[in-house]
């Protein structure tokens, strides 16, 4: 390329335990939307971090405007005009638009003066931001726009952005693609990271996909159709999901007209969301991250109540109980936050097995915890789970995070639930581990459960569920077999296309 | 460079270590206290913790003392530390200990002159209700609004404070007292009093109830599953919810527990030691009580230890003045650079602290 | 009852004199406060204040520099709060007890020798002309110079708070300190500048009580004034301007109870002087019940880069 602002040959980041990246070299040119497509886990984070100076690669070089470019910190990468948007902002919320602005830059105007500024470059860029709103009031779009102005006033000549829309509502997805259509037209220079094909397809002039932390291709989106794209980030192993011919039973769990307001400033509400799971089935639900899959949870958990009529359990209703209640009829869960939310971690495992599993698994009589047992119960899921600690007396923040994950998760599915209802299960477990705990969930569901998976790991959906729908905004999509679903149609699901395919249902 | 490393686990030895760490660092800076007063250092110390015990002439007297102020103090300290232990401050114990001992002996002098072998038992719960209600008032406000359950207790004492000043000279007053403020002598007046129950062992009815708070605690604590909703609601507030644990009972559990036995320590103050509601009835047990309850490391078994350690200080502290002529408030102050202490070097339970360059976080 | 003897110019006057050790107190604990840092040890903090000053003033005959050492006394006390808080990580709601423990007994130990004396006042500052205006002269312009010291304070912390870039960073700090920290601020530092500064301004405060208001020397003469500073806080959202009102607020009740005891009004004594606290209970109710607005996000939290 003629005119490249910035070119990677052969960064290779690797962790105790990980290759992040493996020698990957692309080139992004002047005035050019760059693409870094992969899955969760391909690697794009930490390439990204290299380029921002937040960590050093273990090999390769980097080439900014035809001198060696290695920055040690991000100030520095931002004095030689690259900037970056995060994926999650690091704002002050109490503050004002301009106050963040101010606290980003090493020498801000006189406030006067960076007011006009951003009025200025949001009324060039098309992105309407008040400088003296509090950023609190803000939606999250408004937010990034917060950042994005930020990155602006200090003429970046490359703008990073990590997947910028996934916090962004269809409206707001425009905009912001008009706004970086004009920064490449005035010759900046965009690598823009997403895993949503569409997107890369409408906007993207290049595109690099990660897989693994290796390059697989470089490729230009426009002239690659949705499916090849798909196919190079998650590899030839994407098998087309089969059927799965189990015998369904009867509706355990019945979700009918959920709707939630949003339980803080940065959570999101839940819009009427229905769906019903039967005995022996798995329901896989996707969807970027933050569009309610948290909030589904505590719905569903009971630490978040509603009417009664929401949430039936077979022919009893139980949106109006908490988790107690819940658990004793059998419906049991599974939060992502380890530690802290689904684990107390200063307390011990013991401690943690009583935590859900008081009343279902006796180890309470009278209001006295037979603490022999409830060891018994710990030991049981250390054992059967493969747990790796030194104890049942460890406390739950001395484990790694893969084996808290299979402690929690072993600890619910040994409580035989009649209902499951897990977030992540496998997130950060390996390779192994993960595989014992999808096939635990299937093996639970072959015993007669009812079970629930909300997960950002397609592969894994379409590996264990029946059925899958997906989650965007706090609403569900229409829910399909998996049959048939390919991956152009997930990313539809996912991106809130919800009636595409009226016809075919 | 000194940097701090948060530790796997904390570290049992540090747990246990830390309160010793303190009480000898206390003496040593005390001690150092003491000698800028113009007092031998290793005589104050002697004078303090050991003379109350051993000492050929005072100790017969003041031997007996030592559960006489402990008792309060470990009954106080036992309820505040199932609040701190879910990460609720009531710091206002005195108060509670107050409207205790006004309800208790208000609720025995209504009956005077009675006999009654009820009587006593109902001046007990009228105490522990008095305490009770007291607390309510932070409990209910902080679930009903959210209000600050700190401040709300704080000024509750000084209410408390003007309450008692108005009833010794009013309501509870002596009509045999000739006008002057303070109510009956209750000490005088068997059915209503609360003295040693094995003489000159400073072994009363209180003591009693603070060993029994102590053995309460500590199976609340160890074995009930509400004793566990404490806890996890103050090591992880978000588990607690998930497990099904209600922030709002915890919150009323709690200070209520810590009412009740606030009000029971002001009532057998107040038919005991004290003898009569007065206006300087109150003596900062209440304050006091919460070094207590973090120098036993919030463990009820801890917590008798640290009581019996703080009561020797005051005993300790009065004969020093008796003795030695140091000033009443030197004890205070080494009371509060105990707690200062203990909290400086509880560090070490859960930080490792490493000497070094190391990478900068 | 004689209400008539209340007079309204006096009772104006008092009110600012009452007010002022509050005022003092609260306004440096806002800024501790907005920096993150809850720290409960106003009370010992003032009544060191309270101690210091009036030994020094007694010891030089001058009270202005009894001011000077308490602020010094107090905010040098403060710091051990800030070790213990900021380099040590210990919780600050026991920490800030512990301060006031040890303030409350290191005051009563320094000031044994002091009980019963009295110490040299601060003179009037007239202001010149308007304190010759007629009425308004003698209510409001004719102070001692803390008075005027503590309304300059609050000017000077909510133009530092707005207007400055170090008042940015300071509210930022409170707000998120790991963000601050990302952006490359000096967490621990920023707070322990703000808990000096709070520590100072508890001291004036409490020296104001014993060189001014009573003036005198008793021990535990702060008498809860240092936790009615925080209560204030809260009542103000943490704002400066707010701070004001609260502090004058709570001083008018204090010194209407006082008058009202004075003219034997028929309500029991014990209810007047337990009024303030009542007060400050119910104003802790009302704004907390309309949602908790301003509280800086990372109040009382402990900061450590690593975590």
């Amino acid at each position: 390329m003629a005119d490249a602002l910035l070119t990677i040959e052969g960064l290779t980041k690797a962790y105790p335990g990980v290759v992040a990246n493996s020698d990957v070299s692309f080139t992004i040119g002047q005035g050019e939307i760059h693409a870094l497509l992969g899955e969760n886990g391909a690697g794009k984070s930490t390439l990204v971090k290299m380029i921002y100076g937040l960590v050093k690669p273990d090999k390769g070089t980097m080439t900014l405007n035809g001198t060696p470019y290695a920055p040690a910190e991000p100030r520095v990468a931002r004095s030689l005009g690259v900037a970056m948007v995060f994926q999650h902002f690091s704002l002050f919320e109490a503050l004002t638009v301009a106050e963040n602005i101010a606290l980003g830059m090493e020498n801000p105007p006189k406030p006067r003066d960076l007011a006009r500024q951003i009025r200025e470059v949001s009324e060039t860029y098309g992105l309407p931001l008040d400088p003296d709103r509090v950023v609190g009031t803000l939606s999250a779009g408004e937010r990034q726009r917060v950042e994005i102005i930020r990155c602006l006033l200090q003429n970046p000549r490359l703008l990073i952005m990590d997947e910028p829309t996934s916090v962004l509502t269809p409206q707001e997805v425009d905009i912001l693609f008009e706004t970086l259509k004009k920064l490449r037209s005035e010759g900046t220079s965009i690598l823009y990271i997403s895993h949503k094909l569409e997107e890369i397809r409408a906007l993207c002039d290049t595109a690099t996909i990660l897989r693994l932390g290796k390059k697989v291709a470089t490729c230009t989106p426009a002239d690659t159709t949705a499916r090849e794209l798909a196919e190079m980030m998650v590899g030839a192993s994407f098998a087309m999901p089969e059927a799965k011919d189990q015998p369904l039973g009867d509706v355990l769990l019945q979700v009918s007209g959920l709707s939630m307001p949003s339980p803080g400033a940065f959570g999101t509400p839940l819009r009427d969301i229905t769906f019903e799971v039967r005995a022996g089935e798995v329901l896989g639900l996707g969807g970027v991250a933050g569009n309610g899959q948290d909030e589904l949870l505590m719905a569903l958990s009971g630490e978040r109540t509603t009417k009664a009529q929401c949430i039936w359990l077979k022919d009893k209703p139980v949106g109006n109980l908490g988790p107690a209640a819940r658990r004793a009829m059998g419906i049991l869960s599974g939060p992502e936050e380890r530690l802290g939310h689904a684990a107390a971690p200063n307390m011990s495992l013991t401690e943690n097995a009583v935590l859900t599993a008081a009343h279902r698994e006796g180890l309470v009589s009278n209001g006295f915890i037979n603490w022999g047992r409830s060891r018994d119960f710990a030991q049981k899921v250390i054992s059967q789970f493969d747990v790796r600690t030194p104890g049942t007396e460890t406390a739950a923040r001395a484990l790694s995070g893969g084996n808290l994950q299979k402690f929690v998760v072993g600890r619910e599915i040994l409580q035989r639930p009649e209902v499951l209802i897990i977030n992540q299960p496998t997130w950060g477990v390996d390779a192994a581990a993960a595989a014992a705990i999808r096939q635990a969930l299937l093996d639970l569901a072959a015993q007669g459960a009812a079970i629930v998976v909300i997960s950002q790991d397609l592969d894994e959906l379409m590996e264990i569920s029946n059925r899958f729908g997906a989650l965007n905004e706090g609403r569900l999509s229409a829910i399909r077999p998996v049959e048939g679903l390919t991956i152009e149609k997930i990313g539809l699901m996912m991106g809130g296309a919800h009636d595409m395919e009226v016809a075919h249902v | 460079m000194i940097r701090l490393e948060k530790r796997p686990q904390p570290s049992r030895f540090w747990t246990g270590a830390t309160p010793i760490l303190a009480v000898l660092l206390t003496m040593l800076v005390g001690g150092a206290m003491f000698a800028a007063l113009g007092t031998d250092p290793l005589e104050a110390i002697k004078v303090i913790f050991w003379d109350p015990l051993f000492h050929e002439q005072f100790a017969s007297y003041s031997r007996p003392q030592l559960l006489v102020k402990a008792g309060p103090l470990i009954l106080i300290a036992i309820g505040l530390s199932i609040g701190f232990r879910a990460g609720i401050w009531n710091i206002g114990a005195e108060g509670q200990y107050i409207m205790g001992a006004i309800c208790g002996a208000g609720a025995g002098l209504a009956l005077y002159p009675s006999d009654s072998a009820l009587l006593f038992p109902m001046m007990v719960v009228a105490g522990a209700l008095g305490g009770w209600v007291w607390a309510m008032i932070p409990a209910v406000l902080k679930v009903k609004f959210g209000t600050n359950e700190i401040l709300v207790s704080l000024m509750l004492v000084y209410v408390a404070e003007n309450i008692l000043a108005s009833v010794s000279s009013g309501l509870l007053r002596n009509p045999e007292g000739m006008g002057f403020p303070g109510s009956r002598n209750l000490n005088q007046w068997d059915a209503a009093s609360n003295l040693d129950l094995i003489p000159n062992t400073g072994m009363h009815w209180g003591v009693v109830a603070a060993l029994i708070a102590v053995i309460f605690a500590y199976v609340l604590l160890s074995r009930h599953i509400q004793g566990f909703n404490v806890r996890l609601t103050g090591e992880a507030p978000r588990a607690a919810r998930f497990a099904g644990v209600s922030p709002s009972r915890i919150i009323l559990f709690c200070l209520g527990m810590s009412g009740v036995l606030a009000g029971m320590a002001g009532m057998f103050e107040v038919t005991g030691p004290a003898g009569k509601i007065s206006i300087d009835f109150n003596s900062g047990y209440g304050f006091t009580a919460i070094i207590v309850a973090f120098l036993g490391r919030l463990h009820p078994v801890g917590i008798l230890l640290a009581g019996l350690l703080m009561a020797l200080t005051y005993i300790g502290g009065e004969l020093a003045q008796l003795m030695l002529g140091l000033p009443g408030a030197a004890i205070q102050l080494f009371q509060g650079m105990l707690l200062f202490f203990l909290l400086a070097t509880d560090v070490f339970t859960n930080y490792r602290v490493r000497i070094g360059k190391g990478e900068l976080a | 009852m004689d209400l008539s003897s209340i007079n309204p110019v006096l009772l104006i006057a008092s009110i600012m004199v009452s007010a002022t050790p509050i005022l003092l107190a609260a306004i440096g604990e806002a800024v501790v406060e907005k920096a993150g840092v809850l720290n409960l040890g106003v009370e010992g903090m003032m009544i060191v204040g309270a101690v210091v000053g009036f030994a020094v003033a007694v010891n030089t005959g001058s009270p202005g520099l009894g001011f000077v050492a308490a602020a010094l006394a107090s905010a040098i006390l403060s710091l051990s709060f800030g070790f213990l808080t900021q380099y040590l990580l210990s919780n600050q709601v026991a920490t800030g007890l512990g301060l006031t423990l040890v303030g409350l007994g290191l005051s009563a130990l320094i000031g044994k020798p002091y009980e019963g004396m009295k110490s040299p006042t601060l003179p009037k500052l007239d202001i010149p002309v308007l304190s010759d205006l007629p009425v308004v002269g003698r209510m409001l312009f004719s102070h001692d110079p803390m008075v005027y010291l503590s309304l300059l304070l609050v000017v000077v912390v909510w133009t530092f708070l707005k207007y400055t870039r170090a008042g940015l960073v300071l509210r930022a700090v409170g707000e998120s300190h790991d963000a601050a920290h990302a952006l490359g601020y000096k967490v621990v530092r920023v707070r322990m500048i703000a808990i000096f500064f709070g520590g100072a301004c508890a001291g004036l405060g409490g020296a104001y009580l014993s060189l001014v208001r009573v003036p005198q020397w008793t021990e535990g003469m702060t008498a809860g004034a240092g936790w009615i500073a925080l209560a204030i806080v809260v009542f103000a959202s943490w704002r400066p301007w707010r701070v004001l009102i609260g502090a004058y607020l709570f001083g008018g009740v204090t010194v209407l109870q006082l008058n009202l005891q004075a003219a034997e009004v028929a309500v029991p004594v014990a209810l007047l002087s337990m009024s303030p606290y009542l007060i400050t209970i119910i104003v802790l109710v009302i704004i907390s019940a309309r949602g908790a607005h301003g509280a800086p996000a990372s109040l009382g939290r402990s900061f450590h880069a690593s975590s």
